[in-house]
């Protein structure tokens, strides 16, 4: 349809187009940016169309087109329910993040916004793509913007960080690439559907090995983005570093492209390695739970404080998937969003606060509430929303994943729940460090309340935020339709041959039958 | 009997393309001696005109054979003579302003280019032995003195004299294995050969030692591990179009010859020489790629990524199947500019004298020139192996090739070396981008048109190949070895 096609090529045109805005008119390309990103977020919403008070599962919008005859790789694009919202999430973000660089970036504008738009581009692709080539495609082609938006207009370390970044998923990215190409020369498609219907009615079938390597392949690219521990090491390095808007975007949506990936490929593709692994990723997703949320409580950086709050959250999205129920996986779903909109707001808080005293320190802030009123407010609201005050966005995700965890193994909902308790902990001391107190001098007198910029760029989240939580009906039926099905392929295939599988392809053996993971969720 | 031996005149027509590169190449040394020096610029477009009629033939030319079927005309022939026809054609624009930035704008640099062609075209035709050896010496010969072309310079002579005194060894190596399979099997023809190895009745040892050293022969020429210390001076020390033109050029024509000797000719005793290329290829793959980890000098990096280059090929070639061919050839398609493009850039930004070489001298270089710099991410993001660039298709369909060949470690292998490469490839881009330009942008010129046209070619032969790449493949599938 051509609707899904615009929102597609529309950054890619608008990044073209930059290139020729003169280099030292910066305000043109700020405007540009501005435009293109809005046009596609208008255009975007087009797509909400079909799901206008129901709730179909399966693509609501599709384009199938041969792009390279042999192999016969397609361009074939869609959305259904998952992927819906992640695509609104990344046109949503896109002008808030050019909106949040207006005064911040002054050097080489003009490649700032060039690169903010193609980064767009690979974003949204990565969401729609149906082809696993095309899906490889964009999941590289989001990589390089990013590479540059950090290792151009960082801070000090960017260099360091952003050629880990680049590394680290490169390094993940190329053994995906292999599996790929292994399900192809197994099959002769590169069509997500088509494999999928496969596994589905048993045309397609892996010896266990096959599957477990195969799924690792998959879920190592996946897991090293997502970030899980202890793959998440490339993340507060390169979230300390970046500038405002590239840690908005690395937060709100980059990282939502390993979790999707989850979703989407390992689980429907792999289903029963996935269950057999679920066990061993679990037990990682809570220690990334509680391990960020400690070396958040003790950042002296606001930054790296905000990024290891990440992997703790994200660690609940893993664990929602890998729980095998319906709440686990809608919660996990919607907490994707919902760490889209609240982290993406505190990155875009704290690089407000940058902007004002050019400083990521703590220690260097102390009662900002006083010259800063409003910042304080919208500060505080966002802070309530990341550790899970009820009404408000995270609580609803936190809840289900909490809740479909504990339908699977509740002593996994009883360690991860801890993490919620050391959120509020890392969060509230943040805030009461930072605006509570006495202001200095020096810090009252460089520090203006919020402008109208500042005011446009933040106001929708924090409308999302109370929305999403109050009214999460708006969003969840047809994430949770969409999920009913992802859980439905991804049940195992055969009981007792994966009974068996367990036992051949685990070196621990009789160690791991103790572990949880034993009931196989499915089988419930 | 004797009309036999008179070769038809559609035998001619099929080796037009080599026909008219020898005679451009006359008509320029006759240019140079009677035109006075001042109309000495209009060499290179002679040279031009002269590619480009020889790309035209080498299109057009009808399938066949020629000259006792010394020379086969097939699409694969056609593949690589556009391909090494296209590499000099860009080669000679890459140089013109180079050339007469050095003082050294002279005509037999054109006539060496045409000659080095000419050389390689044979490669590619040939279906013989003796041919392919003339072949490789017409081209090689030309392209020791390239290597030395400017003959002021120190480095220039060690550069050449080392290529000389190396590739005269192995191609010794090379002739010595033609003389064994000669003694066995009575024949210097690849088919003939081929159906007597299907046959059986070739002495084993024989025919395994002389395709021992006709390897040993072709690994030299195309930089792979163990043979491929002279690379990197090479490399270094010749001028930057002439080293842009020996990574790409005779390095092509040599794959040519080992994709037709080895899954041709040779292809029956596959199941003793592909354990050897497999152990080659990942020894160059890992050897170019951690070696050039380490460099400081950019061409001296680029050769040992050549090096590593020359390692993915060969996996291709282990895989030993039509698959495994046609990726070859798509990768030394899409490396060709790749390569070719970034040695380009090199070779503008160097300066007189080649001054500025090092990695560090491109500091801020997208400040000052972003259009260069903007071709040369290109470039290397098409060298790492990023989508949408022909260096990422080429490295695809190679690592699917050795995949249906089940070759699954060598691909494991070989896809994380290209991790491993990402990293001294993104080092150019951080100094480019991320860094303050230095005392080496100060008397920086905008590039010549000839040189936009070589980079600007190269860029968008790369994007083509990688958005398109059906295009190109198609053709190689199409070049059937056995």
């Amino acid at each position: 349809m051509a609707l899904l096609d615009a929102v597609i090529f529309l950054p890619l045109v608008g990044f073209l187009a930059l290139l020729f805005v003169p280099k030292d008119n910066p305000q043109a390309s700020r405007m540009g940016a501005l435009v293109i990103s809005l046009l596609v977020f208008i255009v975007s919403l087009g797509l909400l169309g079909p799901y206008w008070y129901q709730y179909p599962t399966g693509l609501t919008t599709e384009t199938n087109l041969p792009w390279i005859s042999f192999p016969p790789i397609r361009y074939h694009v869609g959305v259904d329910g998952l992927s819906l919202w992640l695509v609104l999430l990344s046109t949503l973000l896109t002008p808030i993040a050019v909106l949040v660089s207006w005064k911040y970036i002054q050097n080489r504008a003009k490649e700032f916004y060039a690169f903010l738009i193609l980064l767009e581009f690979g974003l949204i692709g990565v969401f729609v793509a149906y082809d696993l080539f095309l899906f490889y495609v964009f999941w590289e082609v989001a990589l390089v913007p990013m590479y540059f938006l950090i290792g151009i207009w960082g801070h000090d370390r960017r260099i360091y960080a952003t050629v880990k970044f680049f590394l680290y998923t490169m390094a993940g990215s190329v053994l995906m690439l292999a599996a790929i190409i292994f399900l192809y020369n197994r099959t002769g498609t590169f069509d997500y559907l088509a494999l999928r219907d496969m596994v589905q009615s048993g045309a397609l079938s892996f010896s266990p090995r096959e599957e477990l390597l195969l799924f690792l392949a998959f879920f190592g690219a996946f897991a090293i983005k997502v970030p899980l521990f202890p793959l998440h090491t490339w993340l507060p390095d390169a979230h300390v570093e970046a500038p405002t808007a590239g840690s908005v975007m690395l937060a709100s949506v980059m990282l939502k492209m390993g979790t999707y990936g989850l979703v989407r490929f390992c689980l429907p593709l792999f289903p029963n390695a996935a269950h057999q692994c679920a066990g061993w990723i679990a037990a990682l997703a809570i220690t990334g739970i509680v391990y960020g949320a400690l070396v958040a409580m003790v950042q002296p950086n606001m930054k790296k404080l905000v990024a290891y709050s990440s992997v703790s959250h994200l660690g609940f999205v893993v664990l929602g998937i890998f729980s095998f129920t319906q709440q686990g996986l809608d919660g996990a779903v919607y907490q994707m969003l919902n760490h889209g909109v609240s982290t993406g707001a505190l990155f875009m808080l704290v690089g407000y606060l940058y902007e004002r005293r050019h400083s990521l320190e703590i220690a260097a802030y102390g009662g900002v509430a006083t010259p800063a009123p409003n910042l304080a407010a919208v500060f505080l609201i966002v802070t309530l929303a990341s550790i899970g005050l009820p009404m408000l966005n995270n609580f609803v995700g936190e809840y289900l994943v909490l809740q479909g965890t504990s339908q699977a193994h509740f002593s996994w909902a009883v360690a991860a729940a801890t993490g919620v308790i050391l959120s509020a902990c890392y969060m509230l001391w943040l805030y009461q460090r930072t605006f509570y107190g006495r202001a200095s001098e020096s810090l009252s007198h460089h520090m203006p309340d919020l402008s109208p910029r500042e005011w446009a760029a933040i106001l929708p989240l924090l409308i999302l935020m109370v929305w999403m939580g109050s009214f999460p009906q708006t969003f969840m039926p047809s994430i949770s339709v969409q999920n009913a099905a992802i859980l439905e392929q991804s049940k195992v295939r055969n009981v007792g041959q994966a009974a068996s599988l367990r036992r051949v392809a685990n070196p621990l053996g009789a160690q791991l039958a103790k572990l949880p993971q034993t009931e196989v969720a499915g089988a419930r | 009997m004797l009309d036999n031996f008179m070769p038809t005149g559609a035998e001619y027509f099929r080796v037009l393309p080599e026909i008219l590169l020898t005679l451009f190449g006359v008509l320029i040394m006759f240019l140079e001696a009677v035109l006075p020096e001042s109309a000495k610029t209009i060499l290179s477009k002679v040279a031009g005109v002269g590619l480009l009629a020889a790309l035209a033939a080498a299109y057009f030319t009808d399938p066949g054979k020629a000259f006792q079927g010394m020379l086969v005309i097939d699409n694969f022939a056609t593949f690589f003579r556009i391909l090494v026809i296209a590499i000099g054609f860009l080669t000679v624009f890459a140089s013109s302003d180079y050339l007469r930035r050095e003082g050294q704008a002279g005509g037999e640099y054109y006539m060496l280019i045409l000659f080095s062609v000419v050389g390689q075209c044979v490669m590619a035709t040939a279906n013989e032995l003796i041919m392919i050896f003339i072949g490789l010496e017409i081209s090689s010969i030309a392209s020791y003195v390239l290597a030395g072309y400017l003959r002021d310079d120190p480095r220039n002579n060690e550069s050449a004299l080392k290529y000389f005194l190396l590739g005269s060894f192995a191609t010794a190596f090379l002739l010595y294995g033609v003389a064994w399979i000669y003694g066995a099997t009575g024949s210097t023809n690849l088919t003939t050969i081929r159906g007597e190895l299907i046959n059986g009745n070739v002495p084993i040892v024989m025919a395994a030692t002389a395709a021992a050293l006709i390897l040993v022969g072709l690994a030299f020429k195309v930089s792979a591990v163990p043979f491929q210390v002279w690379a990197p001076d090479v490399y270094q020390g010749a001028p930057a179009p002439v080293s842009a033109f020996l990574s790409v050029g005779p390095k092509a024509a040599a794959f040519a010859v080992l994709l037709r000797v080895f899954v041709g000719g040779f292809g029956p005793l596959a199941d003793r020489w592909a354990p050897l290329l497999w152990a080659i290829a990942l020894a160059t793959m890992t050897v170019g790629n951690f070696a050039a980890i380490l460099q400081s000098n950019i061409k001296r990096m680029l050769a040992y990524s050549s090096i590593a280059h020359a390692g993915y090929v060969l996996v291709a070639v282990t895989a030993n199947s039509n698959t495994g061919s046609a990726a070859a050839m798509f990768y030394l398609a899409a490396y060709a500019f790749t390569n070719l493009g970034a040695f380009a850039v090199v070779a503008y930004f160097s300066r007189k004298g080649e001054r500025y070489v090092t990695i560090s001298d491109f500091e801020g270089l997208a400040e000052r020139q972003p259009a260069m710099a903007a071709m040369m991410t290109i470039f290397l993001l098409s060298l790492i192996g990023v989508p949408l660039t022909g260096g990422f298709f080429g490295k695809f369909y190679i690592f699917k090739a050795a995949l249906d060949s089940n070759l699954v470690w060598l691909t494991v292998l070989g896809l994380l070396n290209s991790a491993v490469a990402a990293y001294y490839y993104l080092r150019i881009l951080v100094v480019m981008y991320m860094k303050e330009p230095g005392e080496s942008m100060q008397d920086l010129p905008p590039a010549g048109a000839a040189m936009k046209v070589a980079v600007y070619g190269s860029a968008l032969g790369t994007l083509v190949l990688g958005i398109f790449p059906a295009w190109v493949l198609d053709f190689a599938t199409k070049a059937n070895l056995r």
